[in-house]
């Protein structure tokens, strides 16, 4: 079975859990200057570079996944939410986008297999693609709204160089997530389009777009249903939300795109919103009561957190679902649905 | 919060395309790109529901022209919200325009031109950017012209694409408008073949669409405006129903059909559909009549175009006349110092003139909202400017925040209250339906308003607006609160609002009393004296009130005593077919026979009685336009199919049991009871204390029951909405309440002699049938009979209403969609409406036990009807 039907067929039976955050968790470890940079030799500071940890700190991303399968987690992210061309420059560290793709890929592949063979139930990885520090659709420049500082087929370059990395590390899907900005997830979508066209072979993707304000949209102004219709063309596994707000303001969002999404639902907020020091108090069981909601109302698939999650966040929200029925996918009629900022449907 | 915007038939807009354009071109040329990015502004402001973009010009660089636009309207979210259609003849622009595209655009267009090859890679890569296509019927022969070619080309790219995995419904086919009427007698049949051939396509390709450009039609008339738009416009009438979905159409040049000369209709229609040989010559003949010196009519319509402008203005405003308003304000907007001053000035002034003659009886609701609706297009024209100087808004009278009430989805009348006092001076911020209080007294704080005006039509609405008045209460508000609303009325206001809030509550009867209300509100002079001489009012009214409490009311045992005793020898046979039977789409042609007018000049305030309201002396006028109106809309709702009639019958085995009447579901193994109320009111003489059980057999009878909905109202809503169309809006609505309320009484006529079949020969006119004369009722939870809206959830259960009809219930219980009418079926001969009025506190408690539910939930169910 491919991974898409794998994925599909443990999905029918179950709510399935991805994983919570990662850069909290690096963080609760206080690593130094010398973690971060080891013995490469580059010529920038490399604190804060999370990705790196694989060829630096191997130990602690394996030590981390591990945590987060042992909370119950049947998908986990690899470590490579800025392991662009774009994002690596901040470190002086573009050389090293292959093997930081490959590198944190290869650990995932293993705990995910070690784990997988252990109970015989399948354990799957995913790709992650951040959204880098540049917009396609947005003017940096408030007096020159024209202005772009990248374009489309630059973009498309960098993350066809990452997409390429991670599924040479053994990756099962590519997770394009934290979608602020439509036109740099569409951008990401054809490199992943074109890689599956190299390699002659279907790379699943899934998508997760990231709320800016609690109207529902992301920063380029999509909604969340003209988001869908932009990116539904990449017959992505899963479609969801991640980060944005806490569980609590993404309902009515999660609801939404439930109703009119073919394809299976993935949600994994921050634990609640930030408190005045910009730290995520939300406690397990809060958010996994959050979640357990769009459990029993039949609206999600996969469930896990974001920013400020843990594996005990993950192993609340195990516990919270188990044995409620996973969503069934909806079978919208069929008609042409466009997008601007908004959703439109001509009627069949 | 935004709503998915759903079309039936799709005018792209063109005006941001050079080729389509002069003006466009000569700002693209020029560099003008800012000038250039407002085009696209206005453009959906009046409504485009897609902006084509196209900059094939030999003078340009295309492909910077292009990426340069399209990432300048990304930047203006009031554009961007609509989707964009890049328009090109060469790949390598479309392309480029993808890149730039966030949302799902539309490429126009790709063909067969260069082969399969070509066309597939450039599919292939449309369906990777996330786009639909159009494709042009265009092979490597060359352009379809015959229908036989476009079907052929058409199918051939359909199995091509669908071949390659491009999802059908994102194919949008132009099989190529043609010339006709050029003299050459090849092209007389091209508006056919495009027709017959959209028919075909549509039959044998699933899930596409059908687009084309009209201006193509009409070549030869260039320079006769009045005959293109005919020809037009009589091209449309009879394309979209063949499936035409999408046009690249100027809606400037199009007519109403209907309102096309007749002649020219004709002569149009032939060339056309190609009806004789000498079609065009005849066409070419008349056409002269409508180029240069114009005819009688337009002489006189031409008069008052020479007026000066300000005379102009007020004409239009009073006439509501909305062809030539742009330019005029524009015009006006040029000679005065400030664009403000042509609404303080020449508009105010207009709306005066209107708001007087409303005033003194001399005009009518339908044409007091045609001129706010030349108003509202004067002042969407002037908006611009006035913001760009950056000057205040217009110095309203008075800023009023209207809403209706939660869980109510009714809205007729408030719109129409709002359009009075706009075209009087206010300024009404309309929150919409379902408006819970917190978004009410929010908005209220946020634009510092004058004063609320809340309106509600079902009879739960009452409470939530005691809620509203509680809440502004606790809020500290000050400010007054107006009521109105078929459902409500002076004694609730007195009894149940008025106490709960300080500031001044005021029910407001009907909209012409609405200005009243609001200037002496806002008056220094008047509202004291005003507001006191309400309160002393509704102070009177509860006096009254507490005073003759109590002696009226039988307790519930006298009163069932006193129940109505039918002769059960006479009741209905069991139905012919019993069960549930579902009504997907009813003949919109046939409900149009039984429509019951009088409501609907009650709805626009013109009271009187069909048809003898037509000739009255005063309201006659009046009423013939509207009614006029209403059956030109009625034509195009039929004919384009805007509307669904969906309703649902059963016809249940039952039994009564005291007050209620159980259904026996045999199949389920499932009883499910109606428990109904009793009249409580002592009665004179020998009349009964009814109760809708008194009709049922305790020893086995039948009930129906049934639930009916007027759907696909949205778009067409949304399309007046966005044309500051509130005429069209509230015409629309009011004629879809008319479709429920036929189809409701259609339905029960087919019940009578059909389906129940207690009547089989009945033989009824319409007349008799408005007024009733016919065996058996159809009650409605909610009105007289029985009073309670929560009997609704129960009944459409019984119904599978969501399923058979797509009905839904709001929290209140209001049916949505809002032409809605649901009820029972009482066949016994001797069943009769009457009104259960007030009932005492025995019978609450007696009805909440019977309904399992606490005293609390029953109290809210039966406040209408309770002290």
């Amino acid at each position: 079975m491919s991974a898409r039907e794998r994925l599909l067929a443990e999905a029918a039976t179950r709510i399935l859990l991805t994983d919570g955050a990662w850069g909290t968790q690096i963080q609760n470890y206080g690593l130094q200057e010398a973690d971060y940079a080891g013995t490469l030799g580059l010529s920038h500071d490399q604190k804060g570079n999370n990705d790196i940890l694989a060829l630096t700190r191997p130990d602690i991303v394996e030590a981390i996944a591990r945590a987060y399968f042992e909370a119950g987690s049947d998908i986990i992210s690899t470590n490579t939410f800025s392991s662009t061309r774009i994002s690596q420059a901040d470190y002086g560290a573009e050389a090293l986008v292959h093997d930081l793709n490959v590198a944190n890929a290869r650990i995932a592949r293993k705990v995910a297999d070690d784990y997988a063979a252990k109970d015989n139930r399948p354990r799957f990885v995913a790709g992650a693609i951040g959204p880098t520090n540049k917009t396609l659709s947005l003017s940096p420049d408030v007096n020159d709204p024209g202005y772009r500082e990248i374009d489309f087929d630059y973009l498309k370059d960098v993350y066809r160089e990452q997409v390429d990395a991670l599924v040479e590390g053994g990756v099962d899907f590519i997770l394009i997530e934290t979608v602020f900005d439509t036109l740099n997830a569409k951008a990401a979508i054809m490199a992943v389009l074109e890689a599956q066209a190299a390699l002659g072979r279907d790379v699943p993707i899934m998508i997760s777009m990231t709320l800016t304000d609690l109207s529902g949209r992301n920063l380029s102004g999509h909604t969340v249903e003209a988001f869908w219709y932009a990116v539904k063309h990449a017959r992505p596994v899963t479609i969801g939300l991640n980060c944005s707000f806490g569980a609590e303001q993404l309902r009515p969002h999660v609801k939404l795109l439930s109703g009119i999404a073919e394809t299976l639902i993935m949600v994994y907020p921050n634990a609640g919103l930030p408190n005045e020091l910009g730290q995520y108090d939300e406690l397990p069981d809060e958010t996994a009561a959050f979640v357990r909601e769009w459990a029993d109302a039949g609206q999600v698939n996969i469930l896990g957190g974001c920013c400020g999650s843990s594996p005990a966040h993950i192993a609340a929200m195990a516990k919270a679902v188990a044995g409620l029925p996973p969503r069934g996918i909806p079978t919208p009629a069929i008609k042409t649905r466009l997008a601007g900022l908004e959703p439109m449907t001509i009627a069949a | 919060m935004t709503t998915t915007q759903t079309a039936i038939f799709v005018n792209v807009g063109e005006r941001t395309n050079v080729t389509g354009s002069a003006a466009f071109k000569k700002l693209i040329l020029a560099g003008d790109y800012t000038k250039a990015v407002e085009v696209a502004r206005q453009q959906v402001e009046n409504g485009a529901q897609i902006i084509d973009v196209n900059m094939d010009e030999g003078l340009l660089d295309a492909v910077e022209a292009m990426t340069t636009y399209l990432k300048l309207i990304a930047a203006e979210p009031d554009i961007a919200r609509v989707p964009v259609m890049i328009d090109s003849s060469k790949w390598e622009v479309i392309e480029a325009g993808l890149k730039c595209v966030s949302g799902k655009p539309i490429v126009n267009s790709i063909s067969m031109k260069e082969g399969e090859e070509a066309f597939l890679d450039h599919a292939r890569k449309c369906m990777n950017y996330g786009a639909a296509v159009v494709v042009m019927a265009f092979d490597e022969k060359g352009q379809a012209d015959t229908k036989d070619r476009k079907v052929e080309i058409c199918c051939r790219a359909y199995d091509l694409l669908t071949g390659i995995g491009f999802p059908p419904e994102d194919i949008i086919f132009d099989p190529n408008i043609f010339a006709v009427a050029t003299g050459i007698e090849e092209h007389n049949n091209y508006g056919v073949d495009f027709i017959e051939a959209a028919r075909e396509i549509k039959a044998r390709c699933p899930h596409v669409h059908i687009s084309g450009g009209l201006s193509n039609l009409s070549f030869s008339f260039r320079g006769n405006e009045p005959v293109r738009r005919a020809m037009h416009s009589v091209f449309l009438y009879h394309a979209i129903p063949a499936g035409m979905d999408m046009g690249i159409v100027n809606a400037g040049q199009l007519d109403v059909y209907d309102t096309i000369d007749p002649e020219l209709r004709e002569l149009c229609e032939d060339v056309v559909l190609n009806r004789r040989p000498d079609a065009t010559d005849r066409l070419v003949t008349l056409a002269d009549k409508f180029r240069g010196t114009s005819p009688e009519a337009e002489k006189q319509a031409e008069e008052w175009r020479s007026w000066p402008v300000v005379k102009r203005l007020e004409h239009a405003l009073v006439k509501g006349i909305d062809a030539y308003i742009v330019e005029d304000t524009e015009e006006a907007r040029l000679s005065a110092a400030r664009p403000i001053e042509v609404i303080e000035g020449p508009l105010m002034d207009g709306m005066n003139v209107v708001g007087d003659l409303f005033g003194s009886g001399k005009m009518f609701l339908p044409q007091v909202v045609k001129s706010a609706r030349v108003m509202k297009k004067a002042v969407a024209h002037l908006i611009p400017f006035i913001e760009a100087a950056k000057e205040e808004g217009a110095k309203a009278k008075g800023r009023i925040i209207m809403a209706t009430v939660k869980g109510d989805v009714h809205d007729i009348g408030k719109n129409i209250v709002g359009v009075v006092l706009q075209c009087n001076g206010y300024e009404v911020i309309d929150l919409g339906v379902m408006v819970p209080w917190s978004t009410i007294l929010q908005a209220a704080k946020d634009n510092d308003a004058d004063m609320i005006g809340l309106s509600g039509l079902i009879t739960p609405s009452l409470d939530e607006m005691v809620t509203v008045a509680e809440e502004m209460q606790r809020a500290g508000f000050t400010i007054p609160l107006l009521i109105g609303g078929a459902t409500t009325s002076k004694v609730h206001t007195a009894l149940k609002i008025d106490p709960a809030y300080d500031g001044p509550v005021i029910h407001v009867l009907d909209a012409s009393r609405a200005v009243g209300v609001a200037s002496q509100l806002l008056s220094d002079t008047q509202r004291d004296g005003f507001v006191q001489t309400t309160a002393d009012d509704y102070q009177h009214v509860r006096d009254v009130r507490a005073g003759k409490e109590a002696s009226i009311l039988l307790s519930l045992e006298d009163a069932r005593a006193n129940a109505f005793v039918a002769d059960m020898s006479h009741r209905p046979p069991p139905p012919e077919q019993p069960g549930l039977h579902v009504f997907d789409d009813w003949d919109l042609a046939d409900l149009r026979d039984v429509i019951d007018w009088t409501p609907f000049f009650r709805a626009w305030e013109l009271h009187g009685t069909y048809p003898a309201i037509l000739d009255d002396e005063i309201v006659g006028e009046s009423a013939r336009n509207l009614f006029a109106d209403a059956n030109k809309m009625l034509d195009q709702i039929i004919a384009e199919k805007w509307l669904t009639a969906k309703g649902v019958v059963g016809l249940w085995p039952c039994a009564r049991e005291g007050d209620d009447v159980v259904v026996h579901l045999a199949e389920e193994e499932r009883h499910v009871t109606f428990s109904f109320l009793r009249q409580q009111i002592r009665k004179s003489r020998d009349r009964a204390n009814m109760c809708l059980a008194d009709f049922i057999s305790p020893d086995g009878d039948w009930l129906g029951g049934f639930a009916v909905g007027i759907h696909g109202i949205d778009p067409h809503i949304a399309r007046f909405k966005a044309a500051h169309d509130d005429y069209q809006d509230i015409l629309l609505k009011a004629l879809a309440d008319r479709f429920a309320e036929a189809f409701a009484e259609r339905l029960h006529q087919h019940v009578r002699t059909t389906l129940w079949g207690y009547a089989p020969g009945e033989q009824l006119t319409n007349e008799a049938l408005i007024k009733e004369q016919y065996r058996g009722i159809r009650p409605a939870p909610g009105y007289p009979a029985c009073p309670d809206h929560s009997l609704k959830p129960i009944l459409f259960d019984l119904l599978q209403a969501g399923d058979t009809a797509g009905l839904v219930l709001t929290e209140s219980f209001a049916m949505l969609p809002t032409a809605a009418v649901s009820g029972f079926y009482f066949g016994h001969p001797q069943s009769e409406y009457f009104g259960v009025a007030r009932v005492g506190q025995d019978q609450l408690t007696d009805y909440a036990a019977r309904r399992g539910v606490d005293l609390d939930t029953a109290t809210r169910w039966l406040r209408p009807n309770l002290d």
